[in-house]
Formats: C-alpha cells, sequence, structure tokens
C-alpha cells in the first residue's frame, strides 16, 4: 500500500485543487484524504490496526507538488511495426513515463498499418512486452487506409481496438465513407477522423495566407478542414456513428462543432498540443521540424483553439506524437515529413497555457486525461476511489531549456528544442506502480 | 563597406543601403561592359560552382560569364541528371561539394527553402538563383538595376507587376525590393494567380489591366508557365492574352514614358505583344539581360570580400 501524502490534489471532474493525500492498494485509489496527514506516527499506529501489519505501507511526501491523474493520450504513432528506429514500444513507453501519460492509444498509421487482427495482435503483444505505460490500439477503419474497404470491425473489437481511424488519410468516397459509418454504428464503434477536404488540402505545406506566400509554400485554406468537418458531421447524422475529430485547428470549424453538439450528436473533437502553443510564423526560415499537419495556423486560430479548450467545446488536447527521424526531416519543406514527437513535451508546453492564466489545472487536465478516458469508455482520468492508480506528480513552475537529445523517444523532432519551458514531471504512476522518478 | 551578407539567399534579408551598394558597383560593371574596356579580374584564383537542379539557360550562362568576367574558375553542375537521380539527398550533395572547397556556390532549386537549407551546410558564400515559388534576388536586383538607369531613380515610381504572381519567385523579390526602397507596387492578374494574402503585403491588387496600370511608371510582365494555361488556373491562352497580355492599348493607360520589361523568356501572344516586346522605345527587356551578367558580377565581388577568411574546415 503506498500513500501519497502532502500533494495538491487536481481533480478535472469537480474542478477543485486540493491539498491531501491519496491512497493507492493493488493499482486503485482506495482513498481520497482532503488534508494532508500531518501525523505520520499515528496514521502509521491506526494503519496498523486495520490492517493488522505495516511493513508495506509506504508514505511518499509529496511537498505540496501537483498531482494529476494521468495523461490519456489519443493518437501516439509508435512506428512499430515498420520503422523501429524512429521508434519502439520501449522507447515511446519511456518517453510517455517520462511526460506523465499514463495511457497511449496508439495510431494504425504504422507500415504496415494496422488493418487486421493477427497484426493488432502483434503490436498488443509488443506494447505489453515492451511499454512501461498502459497501451490501447486503435485500428485502420479501411484496408491499408486507402478508404476503399473498410477493416474486419466486428473482429478488431473483439481484438481490442478501442477506435477506428484512417488517421490522415480522409476516405474521399463519401459512399464508402458512409457504409463504413453505418457498420461501426451497428457495433458500436468509435470513429476518429481527420476533417479536411482532400482536394483543397494535397499538397499543402503551410496554412494559406500572407506568410506562406512569403515563403513561396504549397498552401491550404483553413477552409478545407470546415469543409471537411461539415462532410463529416453530415454522415454522423446519417448514421448515428460515435464520432471524434482528431484535430479542430481552425476558428472557423467551431460554430459547426457547436451546433454539432447541441443537436445531440455523439461528437467530440480534439487539438493537438502544438496548434495550441505554436503558430505559422513560428516556421521562420523554412524550420521542418515545424512541419505538422494539418499545418501550423495563424495566432487568431491558436487564441480561438485555447478559448474552446477552456468552454469545452473541444474536448481533448493530444500530443500527436509523430516520430521522424534526421533524413527525413533534413529536406526542403515541401519535402520534408510532417509530425512531431510530443510524448515528453506534452504536458511542459500545456502548462504554458496555464502559466499564461488561458486555462486552469483542473481545466487542463480535463482534457488530457478525464475527457480522452471518457471518450474510450475507461474509468482511468479521474482522481476518485476505485480509479486505477495512474497518476502523475509534477513541479508546474520548475523552468528548463529543452534539450532535445535528452528526450527518451528515439526521434529528436520536437519543435521545442532550446525553447524555455516551465513544468517537470517527478513521478508517474501506472496502476500504482512508479514508472518514472 | 556597407554590404554585410555572408550569402545572397534573397532579397529580405538585406538592407536598403546594401541593396544600393550592390547597384552602384553593377553600374560600374554595366558601363565597363558596354565599353569593352578590361575588368579588373577580382575573382582571381576563386572556383564558382554552378548548381542547377532545375534546367536554365539564360540566368546559368548569366552567372557563368559574370564569374568568368572577373576571372573566377566557373564549373557547371546539371544537377538533374546526377546524383539526385542515384537517390542522393540535397544535404549530402551539398556536404560532397563542400568537401571540394568551392567558393562561392550558384544554386537554384524547384523547391522554397531548399538554398536556406544548403547554405547551413557548407561553408563557401551561396548565391540563390531561384528557389521554388521563393526569391530569386539576382533577378530583382537586376531589375532594379535598370529601372533605376532608365528612370534616374529607384523611389516613388508607380510599379505594376502582372500576371503569375502566385507561382513567381521573380515577383516575390521584386515585391520585397521595390517595397524596400519604397514604391508603389500594384499587383494585376486573374484571382487564380494571386497569392492568399497578397493584399497584406502592402501592395494594390487589380483584377483588371487597365485600371492597373493607370499612371504606371514600370510595367513588368511575368511569364505564364506552359502547364498553367489550360483550364486549371485560367481557362485558356487566348482568353488570357485578351484579359492581361500587354499590348499597345492596354500600355497606353500607362504613363507615356513608361517602361516595359519581362524576366524572359517571353511567350509572345501570351502575356506580352510581340511588336510591343521589340519597340526599343518602350522595352527594356535586352536592357535586363545585359544588366542581369553586371549585377551578378557585383554580387559575386561582395561576397568573395565578405568571406570568411577563417582556415577550411570540413563540415561534418
Amino acid at each position: 500500500m503506498t500513500v501519497l501524502n502532502n500533494a495538491r490534489l487536481i481533480d478535472p471532474e469537480s474542478g477543485t485543487e486540493t491539498l491531501g493525500a491519496v491512497r493507492i492498494r493493488a493499482g486503485k485509489i482506495t482513498e481520497i484524504l482532503i488534508q494532508p496527514i500531518e501525523n505520520i506516527d499515528m496514521f502509521r499506529t491506526r494503519n496498523r490496526d486495520k490492517e493488522g501489519s505495516d511493513s508495506a505501507l509506504e508514505i511518499l511526501d509529496c511537498g505540496g507538488r501537483y498531482l494529476a491523474p494521468g495523461i490519456v493520450d489519443i493518437g501516439v504513432k509508435v512506428s512499430e511495426p515498420g520503422e523501429r528506429h524512429k521508434e519502439s514500444f520501449r522507447s515511446a513507453g519511456l518517453a510517455a513515463a517520462a511526460g506523465g501519460v499514463t495511457t497511449m492509444v496508439t495510431r494504425p498509421d504504422t507500415s504496415p498499418a494496422i488493418d487486421n487482427p493477427e497484426l493488432l495482435e502483434f503490436v498488443t503483444r509488443r506494447a505489453a512486452a515492451a511499454a512501461a505505460v498502459n497501451v490501447l490500439h486503435m485500428s485502420a477503419l479501411t484496408r491499408n487506409r486507402a478508404g476503399r474497404e473498410m477493416v474486419e470491425i466486428g473482429f478488431m473489437l473483439d481484438a481490442g481496438a478501442v477506435a477506428f481511424t484512417d488517421c490522415d488519410h480522409v476516405i474521399e468516397d463519401t459512399k464508402v465513407a458512409s457504409r463504413c459509418l453505418t457498420y461501426a454504428r451497428s457495433l458500436g464503434a468509435l470513429v476518429i477522423a481527420h476533417p479536411q477536404d482532400p482536394g483543397l488540402s494535397r499538397g499543402a505545406a503551410a496554412t494559406s495566407g500572407k506568410f506562406a506566400s512569403l515563403r513561396g509554400l504549397p498552401q491550404v485554406s483553413p477552409m478545407a478542414e470546415r469543409m471537411g468537418l461539415d462532410r463529416d458531421l453530415a454522415l454522423v447524422e446519417m448514421t448515428g456513428v460515435r464520432y471524434h475529430a482528431d484535430q479542430i485547428t481552425s476558428a472557423r470549424s467551431l460554430p459547426r462543432l457547436e451546433r454539432a453538439k447541441a443537436n445531440g450528436l455523439d461528437v467530440t473533437a480534439g487539438v493537438s498540443i502544438h496548434h495550441l502553443t505554436l503558430n505559422e510564423l513560428d516556421v521562420g526560415d523554412y524550420r521542418t521540424f515545424f512541419k505538422v499537419k494539418p499545418p501550423l495556423r495563424s495566432e487568431d486560430d491558436r487564441m480561438a483553439m485555447v478559448e474552446a479548450v477552456a468552454s469545452g467545446l473541444i474536448d481533448i488536447i493530444s500530443s500527436m506524437h509523430t516520430p521522424q527521424d534526421e533524413e527525413s526531416k533534413r529536406l526542403p519543406f515541401e519535402e520534408a515529413a510532417s509530425g512531431a514527437v510530443a510524448l515528453e513535451t506534452l504536458l511542459p508546453a500545456a502548462l504554458r497555457l496555464y502559466h499564461a492564466e488561458a486555462l486552469t489545472l483542473p481545466q487542463l487536465f480535463r482534457a488530457l486525461s478525464l475527457n480522452p478516458a471518457r471518450r474510450l469508455g475507461l474509468s482511468a482520468g479521474r482522481l476518485a476511489v476505485g480509479a486505477p492508480a495512474d497518476l502523475v506528480l509534477f513541479d508546474a513552475d520548475a523552468p528548463f531549456v529543452l534539450d532535445r537529445f535528452t528526450l527518451h523517444s528515439k526521434s529528436k523532432n520536437t519543435p521545442f528544442d532550446g525553447q524555455r519551458l516551465q513544468g517537470k514531471v517527478l513521478g508517474t504512476w501506472v496502476a500504482g506502480r512508479r514508472v518514472f522518478g | 563597406m556597407t554590404f554585410r551578407q555572408k550569402h545572397l539567399l534573397g532579397i529580405e534579408p538585406l538592407h536598403p543601403e546594401e541593396i544600393r551598394s550592390l547597384l552602384d558597383l553593377a553600374d560600374r560593371y554595366a558601363d565597363q561592359n558596354r565599353s569593352g574596356g578590361p575588368v579588373e579580374p577580382v575573382l582571381t584564383g576563386l572556383t564558382q560552382v554552378n548548381m542547377f537542379f532545375e534546367s536554365s539557360t539564360r540566368t546559368q550562362a548569366s552567372f557563368e560569364l559574370a564569374g568568368k568576367r572577373l576571372g573566377a574558375t566557373v564549373m557547371n553542375m546539371a544537377m538533374q541528371a546526377s546524383s539526385i537521380k542515384k537517390g542522393e539527398t540535397l544535404i549530402d550533395t551539398a556536404l560532397t561539394l563542400n568537401a571540394m572547397h568551392p567558393d562561392l556556390l550558384v544554386v537554384r532549386h524547384p523547391h522554397s527553402g531548399a538554398v536556406n537549407l544548403l547554405a547551413e551546410k557548407v561553408n563557401c558564400a551561396v548565391l540563390n538563383a531561384g528557389d521554388g515559388r521563393h526569391e530569386h534576388p539576382t533577378q530583382a536586383l537586376l531589375d532594379a538595376l535598370t529601372i533605376r538607369r532608365a528612370k534616374g531613380r529607384l523611389h516613388r515610381l508607380t510599379v505594376a507587376i502582372c500576371g503569375d504572381i502566385a507561382h513567381s519567385r521573380v515577383a516575390r523579390s521584386n515585391i520585397i525590393l521595390l517595397g524596400k526602397m519604397e514604391n508603389r507596387i500594384r499587383l494585376i492578374g486573374p484571382p487564380t494567380l494571386i497569392p492568399a494574402g497578397a493584399a497584406d503585403w502592402g501592395v494594390e491588387v487589380y483584377g483588371d489591366m487597365a485600371e492597373g496600370l493607370k499612371d504606371a511608371d514600370v510595367v513588368m510582365m511575368l511569364r505564364l508557365q506552359k502547364e498553367r494555361m489550360d483550364g486549371a488556373f485560367i481557362p485558356s491562352e487566348r482568353e488570357y492574352f485578351h484579359r492581361f497580355g500587354l499590348d499597345v492599348e492596354k500600355l497606353a493607360h500607362a504613363k507615356p514614358d513608361a517602361i516595359v520589361m519581362h524576366p524572359g523568356p517571353m511567350n509572345r501572344g501570351v502575356e506580352i505583344d510581340g511588336t510591343l516586346a521589340d519597340d526599343i522605345n518602350r522595352s527594356h527587356i535586352q536592357e535586363q539581360v545585359e544588366m542581369g551578367v553586371a549585377v551578378r558580377m557585383a554580387a559575386m565581388e561582395l561576397l568573395a570580400r565578405n568571406r570568411v577568411a577563417a582556415p577550411r574546415e570540413v563540415w561534418v
């Protein structure tokens, strides 16, 4: 039995922060104390009476630091199978633990794509053997993410797939899309889509506007996202499927999302940490580590996204962790690969929003932990009796300058290299077991 | 010295004073070239490598001639035919070349920003001879010199840039340069060929030649690429010529002494009327080519002067 004493408890469900303690037993939270234990000896004695023996009682003084439910990160790319030199389950697991991510929900855009039960079993086995944190897997929605034939959704659910997504591929054929969603609906599966008009966004490397035009980069209007979302929401209305938009990044999309939710559709939306903390100007002189998909937006869009997270219109913040090796980034901007590693920088970057007073800590953890867990039907993401003891202890203020070569990920493609960040993870627990710190 | 750059990657990093001093030097070279007198071989003993990842006849010849006039050893590498086909990355090509210790590297590449990337990896002076849709600084400088010689000044002029602005690195560099020198810039073209956000550049955007050319001092026409003519960006060649091709009638809206420019190669009868292009009283297209050599001589001389005197080490 472990007691994490004298911690500021962040409870995203009630939206409160209290100085107290958490008692953990058999991988679960068994008690929440709303004030810290002052007299340790008396506590030990009382517990000896209760439990008979105190030999296993470990009391850890958290020194008044923050303790929150561990992050549930939907959309992590682990490059197994196919590109293990970029990221393996082991390295991703270490990065997750160091970043306070207690549950990774992996993307199926591997090579080959996770589109059959045998492959899903393979990654499940690999993850269980190598990763230090919980790993759940998503399945492709169509074979090879090609947008033509649906995967065996039923078998994939049986094999443990928690959601179905073609990642950044959009099913262009609306007929195929509607059938996939109808079939998924019949099995109660969650579908995660990338709202984007495929024609308009083809070949784009930057958001259209003054900056991209000056840099001479192929560009896409943020309107492409709204068009994609409009189509998807119409299909959701038609089929009744459970739908999550992986990344909403433009202010133009928000009214549509709001209306869909008000109309009672089973719709949620996410945003990547990069679209909440960076804007298109960060690309500067063609810095390819800032090339993500969809491309970084204007500052107005970024601020609108932060507000939408605060109001709850956008439900989930994720890392969109995408490892890329140096070779695929050291290319002219148009040719360079998209994506950034973010498991370890997710929390410090998100804390920028807290320090900027844009979001409170309970609001942050609602989007980082509670909402993603709820969306996937997990009991994690809460600081409550009976919930799994997946926890992160962190110092919200500790400043540091990020050196990308200190990251645990095999790939070091972070846009935050050399930047000043605040917030360090001191400890991570998964099912009561300490995996970091 | 008022030219402090290590590379010439674009017009954007240049200070107006640097532009002025480069043009002053180029002006002297232009006179020398014209008179046929001897030129001091200031680049003697230096190696200039022309690396063109995109085919070019005019720009490459102009750079080659400029280097040779100043005494440099010039080598041309046709990159389309070589290692790129063998799968070598741009960085590896740069490192390989760097190990051969060139002094001046002239690069053209089909992707925006590629020349900046290359410049980070080599320790010689890099000249951008055009990268994607980004910049083509020597073209803007030669245009500026042509204007300055024809108009006697390079400020407070109204310059109309017409045609395919969206895909043109020439237009971008010219807009930046003419803006830095405090000119009034107008962009004229069909909306499909005007880049997004152009209105935020401090320019005026027109969709009609008559309005856009009104009282212009300089009319710059841009080349329309063949692959953009049929249906994708404009309906047809003939409709384009009718609405946006420069002819005597449309030019009548500009000032009576307005000059006509074109970066070449021209599509006669598409963006410019052939007779007008040949009119020596209006068209300065041949001068542009002439100024090109002078501007490139000046640019290479200034960069050669600024070369770091550090020992040559192989960058790893």
